[in-house]
This record gives C-alpha cells, sequence and structure tokens, in this order.
C-alpha cells in the first residue's frame, strides 16, 4: 500500500469524524459483541498485582497462627475453601476461578521474578523469552481489530514484553486507564493534520529511492498506517468509559485500577486477545498487613465484580483470568512487621475460558515450617495450561533469533484444572 | 541483605544523587572549545593508514566475488550526520554544519572525526552503548550498583583513551566501592538478592570481552561448540572468592568455592580455570586478575576480534557478524580476508586504541557508501547487496539517538558540554523520559528491531514531538520562521537542521508554496508543520 491512497483515506476519515459522521457508524465492533460463550475466540487477562502479594493476606489465609498475621479467614462460595476476610466481595465471586496455592520458582527479585511469571521462564543473557499474552496475540491474530492486541493497562514497573516475537508484540501501554491512551490525537487541527500528512508523503518519498525494499522492511510506513488507522478507529471507544453507567464504574471503583479493569471488559467485548490490568503496592517490606488492607480496598471491587460481569455477560467462558503477582511473601514476618519475597507456595486464583472453576489445589504449612508447599506447582505449568486452554500448541517450538529452538511453554498442563 | 522499605526513598535517593553529580560535572566540564574548523592534529592519519587500504581491499575482493557493485560514496553532509549519529548520539547543529560547509581545508571528514572524537559527546554518548555491555541494561540492585558512577568512569576513560585491555582489566579485577572505583559495578550488576551471582560473570565476561557464547554451558555441555559444563565451573570459579562488605568488592582469600554435583549431590570444590590456551593465565595474583590477564592477553585474538565487531555494530547499527557476541572461533593465524583480523591486528598493535579504531572505520568506502542501492528496487537482489555490504544498512536508531537528535534540531546552537547546565540537563532529563516512553531495547540493542505502533504515535502525537516542533522564540523553528529572509532559505534551515541535508526539487514544490503563502505568525505554523514531518519521516528515525 502506498502511502498516498492511505494518507488521503485517513485524512478523509479525520475530517468525517469532525463532521459528526462517526456516530453514525456502529458502536463497539458488531462482529466481536455477537459470539459469547464457547464460540467465542479466547482471551487471556491478567490481572497483575505488582510488587509480589502475600498469599497469606489473600487466597491462603492461616490465621491464629504465629504466621497468619492480623488476617481472618471468611468463607467463600468454594464450599470448604476461605480467603483472607479483606476480600468479602471477591469471597462471593470465588466460584467463578479455581485457586492454586503451591505456586514455586527460583526468582525472589522484582525484575527477573516478574519476567518467570510473564513468560514461564527464567531470564537468559542472550534471549528475551515473549510474554504469554504476546504468544496468544501473536497466534491469534485479528484483522479486524485496529486497536493493538495486547494491551497494559495501569503503570506496572515491569511490562509484559513480546520478547524474541519481535518488538510489535510488546503491550500497548495505557498508564491512565479511562482516559484514552497517550499520544492518540493529533496536536493539530484536521487542515494541518491533512497538510503534514501531504508533507510525509513527499518526504517520505525522496527517501524511498534507491531504498525501496530495505525500507519496507524496516515496517516504518505500516506502523504509521496503523497508528493512523488507530487514531481515528471506532474501537478506540473501549479505553474510555464514559458511557458507563455511575453504578457500574462505581461498583467497579473509580481509581485507576478499577477503571482498568472496567476497560478490560470493554477491551475483551471487542475482541482484544491479551490484556494485563495491574495494581501496585504489594511490595510490603514494612507494615504489610496495613499495605495489604489499603491494596484489598481497591482490589476486592473491582475483582469481583470483574468476575460477575465476565459472567453475566456471558464472556468468562472465553477469557482465561488470571491474578497473579510475580512471587508471595514471608510467612515469617520481620521486625518491621513486614513481610519480605517468598517464591515458594505463592497463590493465584485462575478460571474462566472453559477451564475447571472451585478447585483448589496445594497447600502451605500453617506453621510456616516447611518452605515448601504440597503439590508444588512450576510457573511453566501453570502457563502451559493457559497456553492449551487458549487453544495454543504450548510445546510448539520457535527458531529464535539466535538460532536456538525454543518452546513457546517448558511445562506441562495442570490435569486438576483442565475440564 | 539491603532493603529500603520506603518506595517513596528508593525513587527520590537516586535522582537526587543524579541531579547532584550532574550539576557538579556539569559546571567542572564547561571548557573553551573555539568554534572553528578543526586542524589536523597529526594524532592519527587514518585516512591514508595502511590497515584502511587493507580494509577497502578486502572489501573490493568481496564485492568483486559477489559479482555486485558497490553504492556510490555518500556526500560530506550525510557522513556529518551519520558520525554525529553514531559518536554522539545526536544530529550536527546548524552552528556545526555551517563550520563545515565553509571548511575548505584537506582531508575535511578526517579532521573532524578526530575533532568529533575529543569532543566530550563522545565519550559520554560511547560510554552509554559500551556500559550496555558490560552492566546490562537491568535495573540492577539498589545501593551496591550504581550505574551513573559506572558511566562516568567509562567515559573518562574514553575520553583520556586508555588502553582497552587496561580498562577491561580493571572492570575485571578492581576491588572497592562501587563509588570510588566505579569499575567494580561490572562485579556488582550481577548482584541478585544480595548474592553475587557468578554463573552471570562468568557468562558475561566470555560474552563482553570475548564474543563468545558460554553461558548455556551453566548447565550443559554445548551442543555445538566446544563448551564444556567444567570449563563453565572453571570460569565462574574465578570469581567465587569475590564477598561484598562494607569496604566494597574484595577478593576473599579464604573462601572455598564450591558447586553441587548434579550426579552426586555433593559440593565439591572448583578451581579457577579458563576453557583453553591455560598457559596464558599468569600463576600469580588473585582469581580475577589472573582471568584478567588471561582475557586481554596478547595472543588472545577472541579478545581483540570481539570489540572490533561491537564497534563495527556501533558504527553501523549492524555488527560485522551477528549475533554480535557469539563470533565464531578465529582461524589459525590471521588472514587478510577476515575483516576482524585485519581491524583487530590494527588494534592491538597500536595498543588497543579504541579512537584510532573508531576512526579506522569511519575512514573505511564501506562507511562511506551511500544507503541508496539500484538493486534495493528489487527484493531478488536486494539481500545480496545487504549481505555484502555493497550499501550502508538502514538500521533503526536508539532511542536516545531519535530524541537526541529532536534535542539537538530543535536548537540553532550546539548543544554540548559547553551549553549552560540547565540545558544540558533538560536533555539529560528529556532523553530519560523519552527512552522510557519509546521502549528500550534491552541487553540485545544490535539485534534487528523494527518499529512499533507506539513509536510512531509518540513520534506524531507525543509531547516531545510538540515540543520540539513548536515555533517559540526559544526553539529552532521558532527563530527559523521569524529570521529567515526569504521562503526558500528558511525551508533550506529547517531541512539542514532535521536532516542535514538541503530539500529536493520534489520538496521544495510541495514546500515552498506553503512558505510564500503564509503571512505573519501562519508561517509560524508552516515551519511547525515541516519540523513535525522531517521528525516523521522514515529518513529521521532510521540510520542511513
Amino acid at each position: 500500500m502506498t502511502i498516498h491512497s492511505v494518507s488521503r483515506r485517513d485524512f478523509l476519515r479525520v475530517s468525517a469524524a469532525t463532521l459528526g459522521l462517526s456516530f453514525a457508524v456502529p458502536g463497539l465492533g458488531v462482529r466481536a459483541a455477537e459470539a459469547r460463550g464457547a464460540e467465542r475466540q479466547k482471551s487471556f487477562l491478567t490481572i497483575w498485582l505488582a510488587g509480589g502479594p502475600s498469599q497469606l493476606e489473600t487466597w491462603d489465609p492461616h490465621p491464629g497462627t504465629d504466621i497468619g498475621g492480623e488476617v481472618q479467614a471468611i468463607k467463600t462460595t468454594i464450599p470448604d475453601v476461605q480467603i483472607a476476610d479483606l476480600y468479602p466481595q471477591t469471597a462471593e465471586q470465588l466460584h467463578h476461578v479455581s485457586v492454586i496455592r503451591s505456586l514455586v520458582s527460583k526468582e525472589g527479585d522484582h525484575e527477573r521474578a516478574a519476567y518467570m511469571l510473564h513468560t514461564g521462564y527464567r531470564p537468559e543473557p542472550t534471549l528475551v523469552h515473549p510474554s504469554i499474552g504476546a504468544i496468544a496475540s501473536h497466534e491469534m491474530p485479528d484483522s479486524k481489530i485496529e486497536i493493538p492486541q495486547f494491551v497494559s493497562l495501569g503503570n506496572s514497573p515491569f511490562p509484559p514484553r513480546g520478547g524474541f516475537l519481535g518488538d510489535k508484540l510488546d503491550a500497548y501501554r495505557v498508564f491512565n486507564p479511562g482516559q484514552s491512551g497517550q499520544n492518540l490525537r493529533p496536536n493539530v487541527d484536521n487542515d494541518r493534520q491533512g497538510r503534514r500528512l501531504k508533507n510525509l508523503e513527499v518526504v517520505s518519498q525522496s527517501f524511498r529511492r534507491g531504498r525501496g525494499v530495505r525500507l519496507d522492511q524496516t515496517l516504518h510506513q505500516h506502523t504509521v498506517e496503523a497508528a493512523l488507522k488507530m487514531m481515528t478507529s471506532e474501537q478506540l471507544k473501549a479505553f474510555q468509559v464514559d458511557d458507563e453507567p455511575a453504578a457500574f464504574r462505581d461498583a467497579y471503583g473509580r481509581e485507576s485500577f478499577g477503571t482498568g479493569c472496567l476497560v478490560a471488559r470493554r477491551l475483551l467485548e471487542v475482541g482484544v486477545r491479551s490484556i494485563e490490568v495491574s495494581l501496585n503496592g504489594f511490595d510490603s517490606h514494612a507494615n504489610n498487613h496495613v499495605a495489604h488492607v489499603n491494596r484489598a480496598k481497591e482490589l476486592d471491587p473491582a475483582l469481583a465484580t470483574l468476575f460477575k460481569d465476565l459472567s453475566d455477560r456471558d464472556l468468562l467462558q472465553s477469557t482465561v483470568v488470571l491474578v497473579i503477582g510475580e512471587f508471595g511473601r514471608t510467612p515469617k514476618i520481620n521486625p518491621l512487621k513486614g513481610r519480605d519475597h517468598w517464591p515458594t507456595g505463592f497463590s493465584c486464583l485462575i478460571g474462566g475460558g472453559g477451564l475447571r472453576s472451585g478447585a483448589v489445589l496445594g497447600a502451605t504449612d500453617p506453621k510456616g515450617e516447611k518452605a515448601a508447599p504440597e503439590d508444588p506447582i512450576e510457573v511453566a505449568n501453570l502457563y502451559a495450561t493457559v497456553l492449551k486452554t487458549l487453544g495454543i500448541d504450548y510445546t510448539k517450538e520457535i527458531i529464535t533469533p539466535i538460532g536456538r529452538p525454543m518452546k513457546y511453554c517448558d511445562g506441562t498442563p495442570i490435569e486438576q484444572l483442565l475440564n | 541483605m539491603v532493603r529500603f522499605p520506603f518506595p517513596i526513598l528508593k525513587t527520590l535517593l537516586p535522582l537526587c544523587v543524579v541531579v547532584g553529580v550532574f550539576a557538579i560535572v556539569a559546571t567542572a566540564a564547561r571548557t573553551n572549545v573555539v568554534h572553528q574548523p578543526p586542524t589536523e592534529s597529526g594524532r592519527v592519519a587514518v585516512e591514508t593508514d595502511p590497515v584502511v587500504t587493507q580494509v577497502d581491499r578486502l572489501f573490493a575482493r568481496k564485492w568483486a566475488d559477489a559479482g555486485v557493485t558497490p553504492a556510490n560514496p555518500v556526500d560530506d553532509l550525510a557522513i556529518l550526520r551519520r558520525l554525529s549519529q553514531v559518536l554522539h548520539g545526536t544530529v550536527p547543529s546548524l552552528e556545526e554544519i555551517r563550520l563545515f560547509e565553509a571548511d575548505a581545508g584537506p582531508r575535511r571528514i578526517e579532521r573532524w572525526v578526530q575533532r568529533m572524537l575529543e569532543d566530550r559527546r563522545f565519550s559520554d554518548y560511547f560510554a552509554r552503548r559500551l556500559a550496555r555491555v558490560y552492566v546490562g541494561a537491568d535495573e540492577g540492585q539498589f545501593v551496591v550498583f550504581r550505574r551513573d558512577r559506572f558511566w562516568a568512569w567509562l567515559g573518562e576513560q574514553l575520553q583520556t583513551n586508555r588502553p582497552y585491555d587496561e580498562v577491561v582489566r580493571e572492570m575485571i579485577s578492581e576491588r572497592g566501592l562501587w563509588t570510588g572505583e566505579p569499575e567494580v559495578n561490572f562485579i556488582t550488576a550481577a548482584v541478585n538478592e544480595g548474592n553475587v551471582d557468578v554463573n552471570k560473570l562468568a557468562g558475561r565476561t566470555v560474552r563482553a570481552f570475548l564474543g563468545q557464547r558460554i553461558d548455556c554451558a551453566q548447565c550443559h555441555n554445548h551442543p555445538f561448540a566446544e563448551w564444556k559444563q567444567g570449563q563453565f565451573e572453571g570460569l565462574a570459579a574465578c570469581f567465587g572468592k569475590v564477598s561484598l562488605s562494607a569496604v566494597g568488592v574484595e577478593d576473599n582469600r579464604k573462601k572455598p568455592y564450591t558447586v553441587q554435583d548434579r550426579v552426586t549431590l555433593k559440593d565439591r570444590e572448583v578451581a579457577a580455570g579458563v576453557p583453553f590456551h591455560e598457559e596464558w593465565m599468569p600463576a600469580d595474583g588473585t582469581e580475577r586478575q589472573r582471568l584478567a590477564a588471561w582475557v586481554t592477553h596478547p595472543e588472545n585474538r577472541r579478545f581483540e576480534r570481539a570489540i572490533v565487531n561491537r564497534v563495527w555494530g556501533l558504527m553501523f547499527g549492524k555488527a560485522w557478524i551477528e549475533p554480535v557476541d557469539d563470533l565464531p572461533d578465529p582461524g589459525e593465524s590471521r588472514s587478510s580476508d577476515d575483516l576482524l583480523d585485519v581491524l583487530g591486528a590494527d588494534f592491538r598493535e597500536h595498543h588497543c586504541d579504541l579512537k584510532r579504531l573508531v576512526a579506522t572505520v569511519a575512514a573505511t568506502h564501506a562507511f562511506r557508501l551511500s544507503s541508496e542501492h539500484v538493486d534495493f528496487e528489487s527484493p531478488e537482489k536486494a539481500l545480496l547487496i545487504e549481505e555484502t555490504w555493497a550499501a550502508f544498512p538502514l538500521t533503526r536508531l536508539r532511542p536516545e539517538q531519535i530524541i537526541g537528535a529532536m534535542l539537538q534540531a530543535s536548537s540553532i546552537k550546539t548543544i554540548d558540554q559547553n551549553s549552560h547546565w540547565v540545558r544540558r540537563a533538560f536533555r539529560f532529563f528529556q532523553e530519560l523520559n523519552f527512552v522510557k516512553e519509546y521502549g528500550d531495547l534491552g541487553d540485545n540493542e544490535l539485534a534487528e528491531h523494527s518499529g512499533t505502533i507506539p513509536q510512531a504515535l509518540l513520534r506524531m502525537n507525543g509531547e516531545f514531538a510538540k515540543d520540539r516542533s513548536e515555533g517559540s522564540p526559544f526553539t529552532a523553528a521558532g527563530r527559523i520562521a521569524g529570521m529567515s529572509p526569504t521562503a526558500d532559505g528558511c525551508l533550506d534551515l529547517c531541512f539542514l537542521v532535521c536532516l542535514t541535508r538541503h530539500p529536493t526539487a520534489e520538496e521544495v514544490v510541495q514546500f515552498l508554496p506553503q512558505l510564500e503563502k503564509s503571512r505573519g505568525n501562519e508561517r509560524k505554523d508552516v515551519v511547525e508543520d515541516i519540523f513535525w514531518t522531517l521528525y516523521n519521516s522514515a529518513e529521521f528515525s532510521w540510520g542511513h
């Protein structure tokens, strides 16, 4: 496609939008809204709890023990399963998902562990593995999506990356969920934008001379065109929440994270393949309890509303939802009343996408003496489960840029979670 | 283990340190560089040097064998831009361009290369590029790892042109605090959870300094190279006695280095060792000093080949052999058909002089070729041109180079060590923010990268591009719009400051009427639009 045709078309689109024609176009992708239940193409949603949430103050409480801290346990909608009392709303919706209480990894540093928990691999010096979200977007492209197929909402310090699958599969970052993504509006009026694009066409032609094939390989033009397409796409509305009922917005929570979860649901409706919503602030080396109380105030309503909303809209069948952070926290409470990093025996919630719900896997020692949990689950096995559920061959080998073949995932699916 | 419970402190402390150091260094480093064309320094006369002739012959043979015609030489202004991008991480200022154009003396490029290498911008920028190889791109452990100090130290070594082998020996073997002896940050960059990761250090040493990947031998014998697990253990053992204390990095002689045997599951002691040519390893000194001597040993050709390939990569945007740190074993003896051997031999002969290496590469025929080639119009022939380096490669510029170019293009005057420190601090922080949003390339920055949509959006609609193209009295756009007496003079200036070239005939037809029609304030808008256009062109964000 030449820049000529594209820029002219986009110029027209810019003009059309200002004339109010955009409202004549049907809203959020009709196609994506149609399919429901198991018929729908699957997506992957991660709720990323950055900093490493304490398993004891979330899904694996041991109240009344030396390690239990100040939380109590409450009943949930899964029989015989209790979670921390900081999560009363989530407790009411827990039957939508399963609980894993025995995740193990070997990475106890934030950056390295975030890598491990995004990719299923330990960091290596000569290769960057793709995150699971990038693999899903890569394996299940959808040409009708004009906005990025992989979106990260919130200000996570270590966002998921495309790795050896390419920078184009890095998550598109929205730092302030609810506001349209950054850099989506031209800085000038339509007349000037049109003039600029026309100018660009001419300068691009000069540079093209004698470089045609090489220039095409750089994808420069392609990304400019895709960016222009995105700037005028109707699907951008999915990033905004203004037309959501106030009650809904309140239920999710109006803070950045709650809004992010609501935006995530809207992106799922459009057909975005992979989404991560992150909540920071779990790195509670001091005053662990207070930190977790504060985090729960945002996480509990957002998570509970999200589970319910996805279920009500029949989107849960097609969406694998994973609630996880880079590691857990030490059973032992340190002198600052904090808990430190703990990569052995931490928890996550996983469900949707046709996975079994209501299951509880693994258990940790209530006395905190044994480091290893019962039925330990490797991170790679968790992600083999996710990829299999999404319908992706997790054993597929990719020849990496350094010529070394590498499986998408080096684990085996967790049988107890598969239906 | 050092932990800081307060995230705010963790964020602010390094920032305060950086600002403080920056202000002090910036004030101290202001020197009087006379704004005149460079004179013959006589330090190295590379264009007529035999090594340049050797390299040029090597390429001539290569092209003849492949039956390709090399691209035409590129004009001098384009070379100036190329040099500015790879040596200073920015583009030439209008001030420099004017000086360059007026310079009618002999061997103009050569003199300008010399001057650019003496410029502090070279040591600052090149230090950052090389630092990635030595300490990686990860954040590293707070307190014990000080990237800013490492940058400053490495920059100083480059500025004074210390022999590269000495610099490497210091990184591997120095003792002391990460602040006082910043070279030890090579060691502390590998600190993970309070412990020195000796495996990481062993792998990085061989990759960074010898251009070979031994990392996989950490867990198993390399399937197709000669590396064995035992060899890796020996290398790791060279760092096995490193300990961290209040006085910094030390070698604790009493500490035995043990690993768990994979078969017996018992701990066994491992002695320091090297994978080949043990005779290069002296008997005396600490394990790290012995390793350093072995790595840089005059007969260890991997050492010179690795840095030649790296410098070639930094200058062309693409390493001679890829991946940049996985070179084949050197041949029995040096060959005049092997680029790394030819440049490597010269590098050794001249006491591992990095500036000379850079100047030599810059003097070669290959570096001065155009990136245009008739065969780039045909997909079948394009690959051959690329493989034989018959045209200058088109590569994605680093984010630092792009924001560096935007910042320089938005100023008429050169932003260098003579600029006011506020201006340079501004550049420093703009750069950090831009790199964050544009996306860092991580450790493997020389691997091929394509552009991304968020990058295109950032260039088109981001604050950076808006501010840098705004027609205010303080920006180049505003000053050009306000002060150019004629429309064509105005257009020419826009192209010079942004793209370091004059507009083509087609471009004049497109842009000139816009300028001619504009009245009063409109002209400012038109100039802003031209700046925006040029910032968003592939020509601006790709090395060519």
